[in-house]
């Protein structure tokens, strides 16, 4: 394995919108970066930010939440709740040391295979720019 | 614990890219793996029968396929499970065909390592499975119908013949929809009140369906199998039981208390008592109170007076035969609110067309420039010229008529989609006003004719050869003369050239849309709006009456613009579909749903506000002794999970997706026991 940094990155994707936009992303045979990793939910509304916090410590190099496009979530709001937890987030995770940056959310709708490649491949790309977790120790493998 | 791992090449469209060998390895390796097969195609009978064997030899507690997408074969695995006496919720699967193989085929070796901490990912979720069961319900076996057009209609009937009861809401005073505004309808150019009428009167007589028009859907509650629905019912001033639709009111009602008929496209006036049209079923007169002009200052919903010694009547009260008119009852804007428990909806609620005001390039200020449906009403024996061709403004004959289509259709400023019908149908009003008055010359201007279906290139081309000219090209503008007629500002494509056609009288085809209380109720129902505007299905495809939410079916040009035909077939798919679902005495549902525990519940009520079903309550405690907890209603919920990571005391709790779940995949990614922070 070369020495160049591959970031880790964890994506939580509703069942309903994001996750259906990875699966219809590899359907078409799009490429994006493989240090993208999903764990399904049912509504980006169920991502606890103890997760989002949980992964940051634990050593991940970048979290996502991606839900269903505005007004359009399966469970009426979820998604804006999701919006509105990574938006505060963000404020916080400089005061431990985390640029805001390494968070973001995203609306993708399970047709748009296209903005999920895209925003993956950005996102991924960020992450690089950013660098190893300020906080990846020694847990990482 | 005792996971199975199951991976599949699936020809090679997997083994291609991940290597196989090396994940097998890796999850040999993990902990509480018991055994790890691979197969050439795991979604094959020969798998099914491996998995099930290694579960009934007790070799296997809990199943992890590293394959497909679970959207794909979930359910052909999970009946392995159940097959061999396990709960078919101790299954997990690991995607790493759609999310690993496919795109990321150009880095093996890292598509590699991202399958291992899928598998291990969905090996740890797997761990801290729960043998769930599918939660069942007793269902409402009843149907709400919202729309009673030609595609309700047909949805009522058919369920009703199968022995469902049915309640079919409308909110005009009549059912009948637009279909009753038609002259005739191609290809047969047969009589459209003669299709409908008939249909119309069995739905009103039919012992299983009950109609209940002039009334909107207040709100909706519930889930598929026993969703509660508050119909608003509004007021009349007229009792229906009593009322003989014969007209007596209609005739009295003074003409300065008129409005623009809404059944003749605003072609003619009706007065504030009205029956809504000839055709009307239930034939039954209606007060509007927003036209009624109060007539002997007696105001609609006041208290009776004497006046000259007798008890005053309005003429509307007078001329009822029957007394069924009583003005005097107190005005409820609310009306009266009916409660249904029902099993499952078809939503058929039909369209609108785009307003000629829209299109100010088309002279809409011009009495002449009318739309297709307004020129419906003309062509139409009881319309308001009774099927004589002539010209809104002074009415007399036309000498020339000009179609234009594509009004607001396959147009990028309004709606790119093709409202599909226009062409048949000005068609078929360009034959019929050849049928009339051959001496009128008729005008189709067009982008293209659109004729796909049974027999309708052939009436396109049997319309073609009436003498009608059929003019390629879009029309860019209408001039009113000074003496009022169109100058038709088109362009001739095949020939490519400007032509300028003189008319008295221009149809405009306008777009077909989704009415705009349709949205409301869209949202009332929680179903989605596609990007066109309309009704989303489930699956553009395999799912075309099915909502995104399970028990609410859509038919006909709510879900996209359709002919009658193609409505009719939707309707009955609808029923069938609905049918079929209830057909069981009970319904299952996924275990995924939230659970409070009473004991962590500090009864903050969080969760309350943020449930967007209302699934959640506060239940008071039965004495002073005993707290107040939150209780979730097992048939409203529907698993999304915002009341479980809004918990401040982390007291509730999703099957299927529970924390330590989630966080014991978060973990796998990395190779950590996961810690909660």
């Amino acid at each position: 394995m070369s020495d160049e940094f591959r970031p880790n990155i964890i994506g939580f994707a509703c069942q309903w919108c994001a996750y259906q936009s990875a699966d219809l992303a590899g359907t078409l045979k799009y490429e994006y970066p493989s240090t993208i990793k999903l764990i399904r939910v049912p509504c980006s509304g169920r991502v606890d930010s103890a997760f989002v916090l949980e992964a940051l410590a634990l050593g991940v190099d970048g979290v996502f939440v991606a839900g269903c496009p505005e007004a359009e979530c399966h469970y009426r709001f979820g998604n804006r709740i999701a919006k509105i937890r990574t938006a505060m987030l963000r404020n916080i995770l400089p005061e431990f040391g985390i640029e805001s940056a390494r968070l973001r959310f995203e609306h993708v709708s399970s047709s748009d295979a296209v903005k999920f490649v895209e925003f993956a491949k950005e996102f991924d790309k960020q992450i690089r720019k950013l660098g190893p977790t300020p906080l990846r120790g020694d847990k990482h493998e | 614990m005792k996971a199975g791992v199951y991976v599949c090449h699936c020809g090679n469209n997997i083994s291609d890219t991940v290597d196989i060998g090396e994940l097998i390895d890796f999850a040999r390796g993990l902990e509480g793996v018991s055994v790890v097969r691979d197969h050439l195609f795991m979604c094959s009978e020969m798998a099914w029968e491996m998995i099930r064997r290694d579960i009934v030899n007790g070799l296997v507690d809990r199943v992890v396929i590293a394959a497909c997408t679970p959207k794909n074969h979930e359910k052909f695995f999970r009946s392995a499970l159940e097959a061999a006496g396990l709960s078919k919720y101790m299954l997990e699967i690991a995607n790493i065909r759609e999310q690993c193989s496919w795109p990321h085929k150009s880095e093996k070796k890292y598509a590699t390592e991202k399958a291992k901490l899928l598998v291990r990912s969905a090996v740890s979720k797997a761990a801290l499975l729960e043998p769930l069961e599918d939660i069942t319900f007793s269902i409402e076996k009843s149907v709400l119908v919202i729309g009673g057009g030609i595609g309700g209609i047909t949805a009522s009937l058919d369920l009703g013949n199968m022995g469902y009861r049915v309640y079919l809401v409308e909110k005009e005073p009549s059912v009948g929809g637009k279909l009753t505004k038609f002259d005739k309808i191609f290809p047969l150019n047969d009589c459209a009140s003669c299709v409908v009428s008939p249909m119309m009167a069995e739905v009103a007589t039919h012992p299983l369906i009950e109609l209940i028009t002039y009334a909107e859907i207040e709100d909706v509650e519930g889930s598929f199998g026993n969703f509660r629905v508050r119909v608003r019912k509004k007021q009349t001033y007229v009792d229906w039981d009593k009322c003989i639709g014969c007209g007596a009111c209609t005739t009295v009602c003074p003409s300065k208390a008129r409005v623009p008929d809404e059944f003749n496209e605003g072609l003619g006036w009706r007065t504030a008592m009205y029956i809504p049209s000839p055709h009307a079923v239930p034939r039954k007169a209606v007060h509007d109170p927003n036209v009624c002009v109060n007539c002997g200052k007696k105001t609609f919903g006041t208290k009776r007076f004497l006046r000259n010694g007798k008890e005053y009547l309005t003429p509307c009260e007078k001329a009822c035969p029957t007394g069924a008119i009583n003005r005097s009852i107190r005005w409820d804007p609310e009306g009266e609110i009916i409660e249904l428990d029902i099993g499952a909806i078809i939503v058929a609620v039909g369209y609108q067309v785009m307003d000629k005001e829209v299109f100010k390039e088309y002279a809409p200020h011009s009495p002449n420039v009318i739309t297709a449906l307004q020129f419906e009403r003309i062509l139409s024996p009881t319309g308001p010229t009774e099927g004589r061709i002539l010209k809104p403004s002074d009415m007399q004959k036309p000498n020339a008529i000009s179609f234009i289509s594509c009004v607001g259709s396959r147009d990028a400023r309004y709606h790119t989609y093709c409202s599909k019908v226009c062409c048949l149908y000005m068609l078929k009003q360009a034959r019929l006003v050849k049928e009339k008055n051959p001496e009128i010359n008729v005008y189709i201007h067009m982008i293209d004719v659109r004729a796909p279906g049974k027999d309708l290139e052939e009436y396109y081309v049997q319309t073609r050869q009436l003498g009608i000219n059929i003019i390629r090209g879009k029309v860019g503008g209408i001039e009113v003369l000074p003496d009022g007629k169109l100058r038709i500002l088109g362009f001739d494509a095949d020939i490519g050239t400007p032509v300028e056609v003189e008319v008295d009288l221009v149809v405009l085809a306008t777009a077909i849309e989704l009415p705009e209380d349709a949205r409301k109720l869209a949202r009332k129902l929680g179903i989605n709006i596609d990007s066109s505007g309309f009704l989303k299905e489930d699956h553009p495809k395999l799912r075309t009456v099915e909502s995104s939410l399970d028990g609410i079916f859509i038919a006909g040009c709510c879900q996209g613009p359709k002919d009658v035909s193609e409505t009719i077939a939707q309707a009955k798919a609808a029923a069938t579909a609905v049918a079929a679902l209830m057909a069981g005495d009970k319904v299952r549902v996924e275990p995924y749903i939230a659970e409070v525990s009473n004991e962590l519940c500090g009864g903050c009520g969080i969760c309350i506000s943020l449930c967007p079903y209302n699934a959640l309550e506060m239940a008071e405690g039965s004495d002073e002794t005993e707290k107040r907890v939150v209780k979730r209603d097992v048939r409203t919920c529907k698993g999304c999970g915002i009341c479980v990571s809004s918990c401040p005391s982390g007291a509730i709790s999703l099957s299927g997706y529970d924390d330590d779940q989630i966080s014991a995949q978060i973990g796998a990614m990395l190779g950590v026991m996961a810690v909660r922070v």
